[in-house]
């Protein structure tokens, strides 16, 4: 026996190419692709073409484990990276920002409505009732916003709307308090329950409509109704519009699990996901600006005016950013890319 | 030839027979196991890559890892910054805490992002356990997908754990314990499903699957040296005792085990062929020849479409 194995000879013939592969995949893994010069990019396919073809052949020919197992690996770095997507994370976010956000609120119009009409309309019932019988307040089980019930004094409601000097390093420990509460909590329940077919969603915004609508008819029964939507409008705009919208993000996703139309559940609970996920990625985004308004603008703003003003201003503000028609303003190779 | 006449060829009772059969099915058995975590990726290239999906352990593993990289950097930022302020003649804790509370926010809401939309598609605890994600269809991985499979964890892990808390609250533990298990369907979702796939993969269209990074080395044949192969010069007989299973876990054996216990297969080698011990002959030296002799007599017959899968075939 004076030859070596066939599939070593092989192996051989096409190791060099190999490791080639391997540590431009690695700098390409490591540092990005600004890594790779230009013979690497021209070397590349051909590199990957090649790796495909010898896993091909060797687990035709050749009965050494390593060698299939290490050209498995490679190959299928090599097909993700050839196939994947290229752009950087700060590409992706400039796409989501001027792109793909306000694209998916403005298709899930229908689904905005409907979760509009969830919570403000349970709201708003609940301050109807409230007002004319004030025990209504406890049959929504709203005591859980603490001791702002009807049963405190009027000096007190009062109290609770203003501040006064607050220390700045409390200004930053109330703002941090308000990214974690409660309502930036539901938000993205609402959005993730819409899998369990949109009932939860629907439901959880209900019951916080009413808590909503039951808090501030104790405050008008008392003749304080202005005060108290100012100081939960300043940053209520932007927060309720999250909750609005990831509740809206979650009925995108229930429906398309309910109602599958041609496509298969899983296919349509895909499609939907993506575009749901993206409303909700948003509504992050909103609430960490709700947390700012709220932390920092509503204990150092005490004046029913101004308050009013900012309220405004953020709800122009979002509604011109989510609705009003543009091009994406992308140029056409990030298009390509996104 | 079946595995009946090989054994009545090598002289076995028909009892011994009846326990080889069974070992095969066994391993067999185990095969299939393997191959339900398979699945093939037709590239547009036209070649089948194997992919091997994640399994559930695997990736609560990688989970509770990056949890606990998650809340010890927070913790340490915490720490740091108190100390630091505190130092400085500020109310550190208050301070501190308040900065790390947005820290925390961004960690939280962002961690799971940023590395999964990064070039090597996993978190740190993934990269640890060998995992990646992918998108099912074998596309690249798109930025909404990754909003789409981290967002939904809120109902995966979230749900559950605000039931738990409040089981002992002051909701009726009964209605708390029913929130609890429909809670644990979302959470356990990976079980019931072949692709392992949690609600968040299902949303967005992805799956989890291993990232191999196997090493090349030297091929064992190629360091057995022409006068080694005269030396050891064994019969056709003696090569057709084995198979390609047999070859494969004497190619572990040769690359992992230590010392004892390639002697110990060596020894059970030779009494299985019936080779007598030169003086002088070394345990690896004999496993090598016989390697490399076995593989290019398995390549030589598979190349004739004759794949002899194990000892029995």
């Amino acid at each position: 026996m004076t030859d070596l194995l066939k599939s070593y000879r092989f192996r051989e013939e096409r190791e060099a190419d190999w490791k080639a592969l391997e540590a431009l995949l690695k700098r390409a893994e490591n540092v990005g692709v600004r890594a790779l010069s230009d013979d690497d990019m021209m070397a590349l396919p051909r590199l990957y073409r090649q790796a495909i073809s010898s896993l091909s052949v060797a687990r035709a020919i050749s009965l050494d484990q390593n060698v299939v197992a290490y050209l498995e690996g490679l190959c299928s770095r090599a097909y993700f990276f050839v196939y994947g997507t290229r752009s950087t994370f700060l590409e992706r976010i400039t796409i989501f920002f001027r792109r793909d956000w306000p694209n998916a609120v403005r298709s899930a119009g229908w689904s905005t409505l409907l979760s509009f009409a969830c919570l403000f309309g349970t709201g708003f019932l609940a301050f109807t009732l409230c007002m004319m019988d004030m025990d209504w307040f406890w049959a929504f089980n709203a005591e859980i916003i603490g001791d702002r019930n009807p049963n405190a004094t009027t000096e007190y409601l009062r109290s609770t709307l203003y501040e006064d000097d607050v220390p700045p390093e409390e200004l930053l420990g109330s703002f941090a308090a308000q990214l974690f509460s409660h309502n930036s909590q539901i938000a993205l329940f609402a959005f993730a329950l819409g899998f369990a077919f949109g009932l939860p969603t629907a439901l959880l915004l209900m019951y916080n409509g009413a808590i909503l609508g039951a808090f501030v008819a104790v405050f008008a029964d008392r003749g304080l109704g202005y005060e108290a939507v100012g100081w939960l409008m300043i940053h209520g705009v932007t927060e309720l519009g999250a909750i609005v919208l990831a509740g809206a993000a979650g009925f995108v996703i229930g429906r398309a699990v309910t109602f599958p139309g041609k496509l298969s559940r899983m296919a349509s609970a895909k499609e939907a996901g993506q575009r749901a996920a993206v409303m909700a990625a948003g509504c992050v985004v909103m609430l960490f600006f709700a947390a700012l308004l709220e932390g920092f603008g509503r204990q150092m703003i005490n004046t029913d005016e101004i308050r009013y003003a900012i309220a405004g201003t953020t709800l122009v503000v979002w509604l011109a950013y989510f609705y009003i028609p543009r091009r994406s303003g992308l140029d056409s190779e990030l298009e390509a890319r996104a | 030839m079946t595995s009946e006449t090989a054994a009545s060829a090598n002289g076995l009772t028909s009892d011994q027979t009846r326990q080889a059969a069974i070992r095969r099915r066994q391993r067999r058995a185990l095969e299939n196991e393997k191959a339900k975590y398979r699945r093939d990726l037709v590239t547009p290239e036209g070649a089948a890559l194997q992919l091997k999906i994640a399994t559930f352990m695997e990736r609560a593993g990688a989970f509770v890892l990056d949890f606990i990289f998650q809340w010890t950097i927070v913790l340490v930022v915490f720490l740091a910054i108190a100390l630091i302020t505190e130092e400085l003649g500020y109310n550190g804790w208050a301070i501190g805490g308040a900065i790390v509370a947005v820290f925390a926010f961004l960690i939280r809401n962002f961690w799971f992002i940023y590395f999964e939309m990064g070039r090597k598609a996993a978190t740190p605890g993934k990269r640890i356990v060998g995992l990646r994600v992918a998108a099912r269809d074998g596309g690249a991985l798109k930025a909404n997908a990754v909003f789409a499979r981290n967002f939904m964890r809120e109902i995966e892990v979230g749900l559950p754990l605000q039931f738990l808390f409040t089981i002992n609250g002051d909701v009726s533990g009964l209605i708390s314990l029913f929130g609890f298990l429909w809670a644990g369907i979302f959470m356990f979702f990976p079980l019931f499903n072949k692709d392992k796939l949690r609600v968040g993969d299902l949303v967005a269209g992805t799956w989890v699957i291993h990232a191999p990074k196997d090493q090349l080395k030297a091929d064992i044949a190629s360091v057995v040296s022409q006068a080694r192969l005269e030396e050891f010069a064994f019969t056709p007989q003696q090569l057709d005792a084995y198979g390609i299973h047999e070859l494969h876990v004497l190619e572990d054996v040769l690359r992992t085990s230590p010392k004892d216990v390639r002697s110990d297969v060596a020894q059970r080698i030779r009494d299985k062929i019936d080779w007598t011990r030169q003086p002088n002959e070394g345990d690896l030296a004999f496993l090598e020849a016989y390697y490399a002799q076995l593989r290019r007599r398995l390549e030589q017959r598979m190349l004739f479409g004759d794949m002899k899968v194990d000892k029995y075939d």
